[in-house]
């Protein structure tokens, strides 16, 4: 069984998005280290990509930055061993297509397995295009997650039936970045989610307040939070562990009570 | 069984977040409905022809013919179209059919501007919002298209983000287009991106070949020996090959801007010195480190900018159908200045790419061939770079 499930066994997920290599890969492993400690239940690990044409400006600067300081996905991979050494909860990465795809999908999904990735979210690999590495990434036990929309409308029970994982849903049209309100109906989306599948959902894009981070929760299995977490690097830099820390805790009492 | 639709070979495909899914299969099913209805073509037509000026003219270019010494010249002027390019044929198009499925706003993203230009052209004639994104460093390269499209009353959007040229424009109007799909038709400029836009895109812009081939047969009774067109994302140049790809004797040639040179990091020659991947919702050909980061590129010419090259043209250079050409900034402007003197027509730094080849190759081919260079543009949005090129300044 998937090791992401993990995630969600004691109760609703709380996820944070951290960049690897933002400012560098210290201070990522720090700020990792810090989010484990107030617990964050799952967490994503940005590979950074040149382009990164589903993100808003805050984590397209964590992208440059990241880039700037001369990470690479080898230097991730090594990273990511490093940490397996103490770290159990169940890592994911985040990245784009092109990314895998020129590594190599099996040598990427290889690698993955062997440094102990768990799963991988790719938001410009649709239902349609997941032939292009669920076979290879199946092989080596890495869940392909899915991403639902809120103009996904009919294709919300065919991505369920076939999810792996867990199942990330969009909260908003656009891309990743802090939002005041969140008008998307995520409960009719689970709920048709549910009908599907037993595979865990949390909701992710714009969330950055604890009240927001509670009702997408109590809609679902957990929260997800990107660019909140990013400002606090883009602010901080190397000093941003402790404010992360901070903050996860407090994201993570406000999904308890969901 | 593969769901992946709109492949080329292997190129092509849908690699786009779930969240604009919906909205290409809504654009290829509107295209589907919409491309052999008579009542569409009937008022894609009377736009082409009596608001664009189409058919556009094929030049015997006798004099250029003559200096060259080789092969005989046809030019097809795409340059003679209102606004001054090829990309108003595929913008008639795309805004005719959003038009259809009741959007009211256009988005596009610009190099040269040209694209740009034309979508807000577009707009202007039918009634729609539109928003144009060009890279900060574009606006500057081409300060007198964004007046153009301010005039024409659209809304600019410089993009500051990573190279600040056209691949940071495309990137920008992929987000503007998550955030808004509703009202909002994405007026994508090139034979790129996800599907349906490679095939809507060349569609439309196959109008060039279906005319071409027509006047040279009318003028010579024979097909042409080449086609040669430049190829930034391969608008015009696709749909410069489009109907000569069954006819296995012409010789179908993209010019792809090499800026300083394909051994140097300074150059935009994709299928030159690319290597295959996925971006911008298409598995091509693409300028990229070891690692899939995708490589800021340069040419001088703004229109030619782009890391990519579209999905068809890959599978063209795959097969073999098609041949792929670096040609240098400098080649580009010499033939820019040499067809200007010699024939009396400014050409868009873009198309002086195709006309910098045609220069090389047509002396080595014999007086009884027929050569055919598409001419996409004007040039006369090239005339201060080309002067600060050449070390002289002046204002437009």
């Amino acid at each position: 069984m998937s090791k992401i499930r993990n995630a969600f066994a004691d109760g609703k997920a709380f996820i944070p998005f951290i960049t690897c290599g933002d400012p560098d890969l210290e201070t990522t492993e720090k700020v990792v280290r810090a989010a484990v400690e107030n617990g964050a239940d799952l967490i994503e690990l940005g590979i950074p990509f040149s382009d990164p044409t589903a993100e808003g400006p805050v984590i397209q600067g964590a992208n440059i930055r990241a880039l700037a300081g001369g990470i690479t996905t080898d230097k991730i991979f090594d990273f990511v061993t490093k940490l397996r050494k103490d770290i159990t909860i169940p890592l994911v990465f985040m990245t784009y297509a092109n990314v895998v795809f020129s590594y190599g999908a099996e040598r990427f999904m290889k690698r993955c397995n062997e440094t102990g990735i768990d799963g991988i979210i790719l938001p410009d690999l649709p239902f349609e295009e997941k032939e292009e590495f669920a076979d290879v990434a199946a092989k080596y036990d890495v869940d392909l997650i899915s991403l639902i929309a809120p103009t996904s409308a009919d294709r919300v029970a065919m991505i369920a039936k076939d999810a792996t994982g867990f199942i990330y849903v969009v909260s908003s049209l656009g891309v990743t970045g802090v939002r005041s309100e969140i008008n998307t109906d995520i409960g009719s989306i689970v709920k048709v989610i549910r009908e599907n599948t037993d595979v865990p959902c949390a909701v992710g894009f714009g969330i950055s307040k604890p009240e927001q981070a509670e009702k997408m929760a109590g809609l679902s299995d957990g929260a997800i939070v990107g660019s909140a977490i990013i400002r606090l690097l883009e602010k901080y830099g190397k000093d941003a562990a402790p404010y992360v820390g901070e903050y996860v805790k407090s994201m993570k009492d406000a999904v308890r009570k969901a | 069984m593969s769901q992946s639709k709109g492949r080329f070979g292997v190129h092509g495909g849908q690699y786009i977040p779930e969240t604009l899914m919906n909205a290409v299969i809504e654009l290829e099913e509107a295209y589907n409905k919409y491309k052999d209805n008579p009542e569409f073509n009937r008022e894609l037509t009377e736009l082409l022809n009596n608001y664009a000026g189409r058919p556009s003219l094929l030049y015997y270019a006798e004099k250029l013919t003559r200096e060259l010494g080789g092969a005989k010249i046809y030019l097809k002027r795409e340059d003679l179209n209102h606004t001054g390019s090829h990309k108003i044929n595929n913008v008639l198009g795309q805004a005719l059919l959003a038009k259809k499925m009741g959007k009211t706003r256009l988005i596009a993203e610009t190099g040269a501007g040209q694209h740009g230009v034309a979508t807000a052209t577009a707009a202007a004639l039918l009634d729609m919002e539109c928003v144009v994104f060009m890279g900060e460093e574009d606006t500057k390269r081409q300060a007198l298209n964004v007046y153009r499209m301010r005039l024409l009353g659209a809304e600019v959007i410089p993009v500051t983000a990573g190279t600040a040229t056209l691949k940071d424009a495309v990137s920008e109007a992929m987000r503007e287009w998550t955030k808004r799909i509703e009202d909002t038709h994405y007026c994508l400029g090139s034979v790129m991106g996800p599907h349906p836009f490679p095939t809507i895109v060349r569609d439309f812009q196959a109008v060039i070949s279906r005319e071409a081939r027509a006047q040279i047969l009318e003028a010579e009774g024979r097909l042409p020996d080449a086609v040669i067109a430049c190829v930034g994302g391969g608008s015009n140049a696709i749909g410069s090959f489009y109907h000569f790809i069954p006819d296995e004797g012409v010789k179908l040639i993209g010019c792809e801007a090499a800026g300083r040179g394909i051994d140097t990091f300074e150059t935009a020659a994709t299928v030159n010195t690319g290597r295959i991947g996925i971006f911008h919702g298409m598995k091509s050909y693409f300028c990229q480190d070891e690692y899939g980061q995708i490589a800021p590129v340069y040419s001088i010419s703004a229109g030619l900018d782009y890391p990519g090259v579209g999905p068809e043209h890959a599978h063209l250079h795959d097969i073999g159908r098609a041949e792929y050409v670096p040609v240098t900034d400098d080649e580009a402007v010499n033939a820019f200045e040499y067809l200007s003197r010699t024939e009396g027509i400014i050409p868009a730094i873009e198309s002086s790419h195709a006309v910098a080849y045609a220069m090389k190759l047509a002396p080595t081919m014999d007086k009884d061939k027929i050569i055919i260079i598409t001419i996409s543009g004007r040039g006369d949005k090239d005339c201060a770079a080309i002067a600060r090129y050449r070390g002289e300044d002046i204002h437009e």
